[in-house]
């Protein structure tokens, strides 16, 4: 006879599901140094390719001599265009329906873009001959500022498509512009700005920086000959699309390639994109029969490898002299550098930049945005965010303080007074989102109790009245921002990356002794998939979460998805988790019921059994049911226990968070110390608490490198400046402020389990508070704005200008 | 991020390594620590055909004290790694500065191998231990295929990379004069982030008695092509009553005797300001620490 213990609650203890801070299943071998990364993939005679690369930000190749460098023994091949040209494979085509050189194709259009692939039987050979390429240039005029490339006779860089008129996201009206996007009404906006009470205005610059993940790209592609399979183990955080792009520009059959992600140091959406180095190796391993790898270092990556934001936004903001926002507009011109390589749903040009209204209720507003070629890299990724939601979330966050300054209002009351209210969701906005939930008042009410608001604003009043007397050289500021994401793309119907729709997917399978392997589209970079989606299955499918493996990432087994980036992996590839469970769970009532004897209608689900409703002590656990599948013939249905399911989401999923920061500043160095960081977030149903905090500190700790430092500067001459990690800021443990960490949780209502994605909010939102912080330190001297990075002399610069320094 | 080729050569004694400097000539490169070379090396700023790696010469290693007739010295072998100078308390005693200022440099991980011969003799005008051993009036011990012969800090570093040692040359020993006792001492350094060399940095050592400045020493990092010895800061403030205007006057003789450039790390005018800021801070800390010291003496 079955007995009653243990009881439910503890059953589901058991099973470690959705709401348990399991520890991270990754971390027993990340912990000990026993990941398996691209660069450790070792093969019989494999050969190590390096790129030869342009010293220069706009020049024609003249020419290409190899000579020297086949000559030096071990060198197996130098590649150019002219080689790639016979297999159309000299061009590639972007995520962004643009096409980019693979080699340089007459000429370059940035510093350390790809010219030469030389393929040699070790790295160090290989490097050697690098050197021994010897490429003759023609520099020609170089454009770094994206305004002055739509100069009339600014320098041409795009001579490939000069005389396009039109372009994959519509017409272009000059040889350096790529597109023009426009959301919302113009007119009216137009309208309510001229006839406003108050109208702020300014430049917000977010300049460009890069998501340097720790472990570079590269790959290791193998052709073997025998069986005409391609096989290529790299470092994409999207392996299904990176297959379909392979099989559609290589001719190669789409079941003759295989793509792995193997464990992966890091994205942050750098390894969204196709690099040059893949197809290289992929064609290098094709000519000579072998496995060839390409890695690239640190410098490469940072110069050549997808950058990110590079937005300069023109914003307009209306209000009535109490306070209440009447409208918004926004122009924007977008650094694409010398490709338009961004990495946004095809439909959006700009992402989803029209999220800029944010968590406010805007009745009306325009935003338009232009795409613009100059000789910087190409790239444009989501760096721990989704599409250009946080330029959209910096945009409106500053602009918010600013019409505060304006308003001589506090920035707290201003968005409070704004603020969509929780009974308006679904929220439609004026740009064309519908908002699934959210309770912004509550958010931001619970942190402002929690850190004391009014308080702090007492503290930097008598802070500042000391500094006037002389008593200190710090100042204090206070950050405040209120972000809404959009995450989890997307609905097929208006989400696709080069024609594939971005639905997710999960197949699972349970094994006879009621232990799972479950294979999922997505792939974790260090989100740990193999943690958070075992819990969800757990809760769905009544077996511990540690009898559940998750893999991913081998495109020979797991089912189709679009990978891991912009929030999306737990809003669609976990919602299709969910609904796969319950097929399984579905089939596993049926068994029950035949071998309970019972009709399936009387049977309901208990945690991890089903049982016979008003007899709890007759049921059968998925373990039983799951052996019961593979041994027993059940009338009428299939043996075994499987199911898969590909889902597209309804909508995206909004997940937001109120954030407050408070730091001094020291005028004289511009040294700034994070004395506090609060972050609410609001993602929804938590899955894992502990995973996702780890999510918001890492988040956090990017945001503070971005604000404080981080950036890829060129001078004038197009050469990157911030090239390695001695100029290219990436805090340490030492620059890390400690963060206090809090939620709300407002289920998504149309995600099966409510969850929304929580592994770039900390970014979106951090990025806005700290910048708003630096900038409130010196508003009481009448300072409005000042742009990123918040570096040591950019803040002293404030200080200068505002007569600070005596 | 590889290297050129090279051959790499791990001789035992000084003479040997002078000696295969001298066959090698101005192709080989001695190697200490290799945190500032190597990385140049990846880069291919640097290519040595030869690297001379002087890790296995005991005779480089070590700190003693001597206490002779005219004023003691402290005697560091040139081998001796940061780390180990921040674990010297005989040393921490003696000239508390070094240990203040190392610990400002790089990352415990950098520490662990660079050395002060490697940092001294490098001649880049970030390295943090130039300035420092002009602040004390080290003196560089070189060994050459002529004998051995003694350079005063002072007098080593002529412009970027360029110094008083002849390519046949090993700095062998750094040579210390120990500071008056109760002196007091500050290193001060602006760096954007830990591992990163100095925006500014300043030391000072000066001496105080009966609340007036016995004498004084001003030096400054990475704000000219050279570590920049200011001896008229030095000047105006010894003998003075450390009040506002002899720091006034000292500031104003170091910021006319540097010549930061712009970088990454800011415009010239930015450099200038944050110069004078940390000399103020260092000579504030350092006139503290010597009142302390004197009124501790005097209990
Ligand atoms: C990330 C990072 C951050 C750093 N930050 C700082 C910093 O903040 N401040 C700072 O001062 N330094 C900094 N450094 C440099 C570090 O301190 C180096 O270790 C030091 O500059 C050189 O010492 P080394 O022993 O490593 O010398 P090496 O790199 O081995 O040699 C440097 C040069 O000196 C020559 N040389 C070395 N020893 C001798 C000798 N005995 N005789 C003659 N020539 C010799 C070599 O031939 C070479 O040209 C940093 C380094 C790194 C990698």
């Amino acid at each position: 006879m079955n007995d009653q213990t243990p009881t439910a609650t503890e059953r589901a203890e058991k099973l470690q599901g959705l709401g348990c801070a399991r520890k991270r299943v990754e971390d027993a071998r990340f912990t000990q140094g026993k990941g398996n990364y691209v660069d450790d993939i070792k093969m019989p005679g494999m050969l190590f390719g390096d790129f030869v690369r342009s010293p220069y930000a706009h020049a024609r190749v003249i020419s290409v001599d190899k000579e020297a460098a086949l000559a030096l023994p071990g060198v197996v091949a130098v590649l150019t265009a002219a080689d790639l040209e016979p297999l159309n494979l000299h061009w590639m085509p972007t995520l962004a329906g643009d096409k980019q050189m693979v080699l340089a194709v007459g000429k370059v259009l940035f510093q350390g873009q790809e010219v030469a692939f030389v393929v040699a039987e070790d790295r160090y050979i290989a490097a050697d001959a690098v050197e021994l390429v010897e490429v003759e240039y023609e520099e020609l005029p170089v454009v770094v500022d994206p305004f002055k490339a739509l100069d009339p006779d600014a320098p041409v860089l795009r001579e490939d498509i000069a005389d396009q008129k039109e372009g994959a996201h519509g017409p272009r009206r000059h040889p350096n512009h790529i597109f023009t996007w426009e959301q919302g009404d113009e007119a009216a906006t137009n309208a309510v700005l001229a006839g406003a009470d108050v109208v702020a205005e300014a430049m917000i610059q977010y300049h460009r920086c890069h998501p340097c993940p720790l472990e570079t790209c590269g790959c290791v592609a193998s052709m073997d000959k025998i069986n005409g399979k391609l096989t290529v183990w790299g470092t994409f955080q999207a392996p299904h699309a990176v297959r379909t792009i392979a099989s559609l520009i290589s001719g190669i059959a789409e079941h003759n390639i295989r793509i792995v992600s193997p464990d992966i140091g890091g994205g942050f959406g750098n390894k969204v994109g196709v690099y040059p180095g893949y197809i290289c190796s992929i064609v290098a391993s094709i000519v000579t029969g072998v496995p060839v790898k390409w890695v690239e270092d640190r410098i490469e990556n940072l110069t050549a490898t997808a950058f990110a934001r590079d937005y300069w936004m023109q914003g307009k903001i209306a209000a009535t002299r109490d306070g209440k926002i009447t409208a918004l507009w926004c122009h924007t011109t977008a650094d694409h550098g010398g490709f338009d390589a961004c990495a946004d749903p095809t439909k959006f040009p700009a992402g989803f930049m029209n999220i800029c209204t944010g968590s406010y209720d805007i009745p009306v507003a325009w935003l338009s945005v232009d795409g613009v070629y100059t000789n910087k890299a190409p790239g444009g990724v989501a760096y721990r965010c989704s599409f250009r939601v946080t330029e959209a979330s910096y945009f409106i966050e500053r602009m918010i303080d600013i019409l505060a300054i304006k308003l001589d209002m506090d920035p707290v009351e201003l968005r409070l007074k704004n603020f969509i209210r929780a009974d308006q969701f679904p929220y439609h906005s004026a740009l064309g989102w519908e908002y699934d939930s959210g309770d912004y008042h509550t958010a931001m009410e619970k942190v402002l109790k929690a850190v004391d608001y009014d308080g702090l604003r007492r503290e930097q009043a008598e802070r500042l009245a000391a500094f006037k007397r002389g008593e200190t050289r710090k100042l204090m500021g206070i950050g405040v921002s209120h972000f809404t994401e959009i995450v989890g793309a997307g609905p097929v119907k208006n989400c696709d990356i080069l024609g594939l729709g971005m639905f997710d997917s999960c197949a699972i399978r349970i094994h006879p002794t009621g232990s799972v392997t479950a294979r999922l589209g997505t792939i974790s970079q260090g989100q740990g998939h193999a943690t958070t989606f075992a819990q969800i299955l757990a809760s769905e499918i009544g077996i511990p979460a540690d009898s559940i493996t998750v893999e991913e990432g081998d495109t020979d087994t797991a089912p189709y998805g679009l990978g891991t980036y912009g929030s999306r992996s737990t809003p669609v590839a976990g919602a299709a988790a969910a609904m796969a469970g319950r097929k399984i769970r579905a089939k596993a009532q049926m068994i029950a019921a035949w071998m309970l004897e019972v009709h399936d209608d009387d049977l309901e689900w208990d945690v991890d059994r089903f049982a016979v409703k008003g007899a709890p002590e007759r049921f059968k656990t998925m373990t039983e049911i799951a052996f019961a599948a593979y041994n027993q013939a059940v009338p009428g249905l299939e043996p075994g226990l499987e199911a898969v399911s590909y889902y597209d989401p309804p909508n995206m999923t909004y997940p937001f968070g109120a954030y407050v920061s408070v730091l001094d500043i020291d005028v004289d160095t511009g040294e700034v110390e994070i004395r506090r960081f609060y972050a609410l977030d609001d993602c929804g149903t938590r899955i894992n608490p502990m995973i996702i905090e780890g999510q918001v500190h890492g988040g956090l700790t990017e945001a503070v490198a971005i604000v404080l430092g981080q950036e890829i500067a060129y001078d004038e001459d197009g050469n990157v400046t911030t090239g390695t990690l001695m100029d290219f800021f990436l805090p340490t443990a030492v620059e890390a402020p400690h963060y206090e960490t809090d939620h709300t949780t407002t289920p998504s209502p149309h995600h099966p389990i409510g969850a929304k994605g929580v592994g770039e909010s900390p970014n979106v939102g951090g990025v806005s508070c700290l910048s708003n912080a630096v900038n409130d330190a010196f508003r009481a001297f009448g300072h409005v704005h000042a742009q990123m990075p918040h570096d040591h002399w950019r803040i002293w610069k404030i200080a200068e200008g505002l007569g600070l320094h005596g | 991020m590889i290297p050129a080729p090279f051959e790499y050569h791990r001789p035992a004694s000084l003479a040997e390594a002078t000696g295969l400097l001298a066959e090698l000539g101005e192709d080989a490169h001695v190697l200490a620590g290799g945190h500032s070379l190597i990385p140049m090396m990846k880069l291919r700023l640097a290519a040595p055909e030869h690297l001379i790696d002087l890790q296995d010469i005991a005779e480089l290693k070590g700190i003693a004290r001597t206490d002779g007739e005219g004023g003691g010295e402290i005697v560091i072998g040139a081998m001796t790694t940061q780390h180990e100078l921040i674990a010297s308390d005989e040393l921490a005693r003696a000239v508390p500065l070094i240990r203040e200022a190392a610990l400002q440099i790089a990352d415990p991980q950098v520490r662990y191998l660079g050395t002060i011969g490697g940092n001294v003799a490098n001649g880049d005008p970030g390295n943090d231990m130039p300035g420092l051993m002009q602040c004390l009036d080290a003196a560089f011990e070189l060994d050459g295929p002529n004998g051995r012969r003694r350079v005063a800090a002072r007098e080593f570093y002529r412009s970027a990379y360029v110094t008083a040692r002849e390519d046949g040359e090993i700095l062998s020993r750094i040579r210390i004069p120990l500071p008056a006792p109760g002196h007091g001492f500050a290193y001060e350094k602006l760096k954007r982030k830990i591992g990163d060399y100095a925006t500014a940095a300043a030391a000072v050592l000066l001496t105080v008695s009966g609340g007036r400045c016995g004498s004084a020493s001003v030096a400054l990092t990475n704000l000219a092509d050279t570590p920049v010895f200011a001896a008229d800061a030095g000047a105006a403030l010894a003998g003075s009553d450390l009040g506002a205007a002899a720091v006034d006057a000292a500031v104003a003789a170091a910021l006319a005797a540097i010549d930061p450039a712009a970088d990454n790390r800011g415009p010239v005018a930015f450099k200038q300001h944050v110069a004078g800021v940390m000399l103020r801070r260092a000579i504030a800390r350092a006139t503290e620490r010597a009142t302390e010291r004197a009124a501790e003496q005097t209990v």
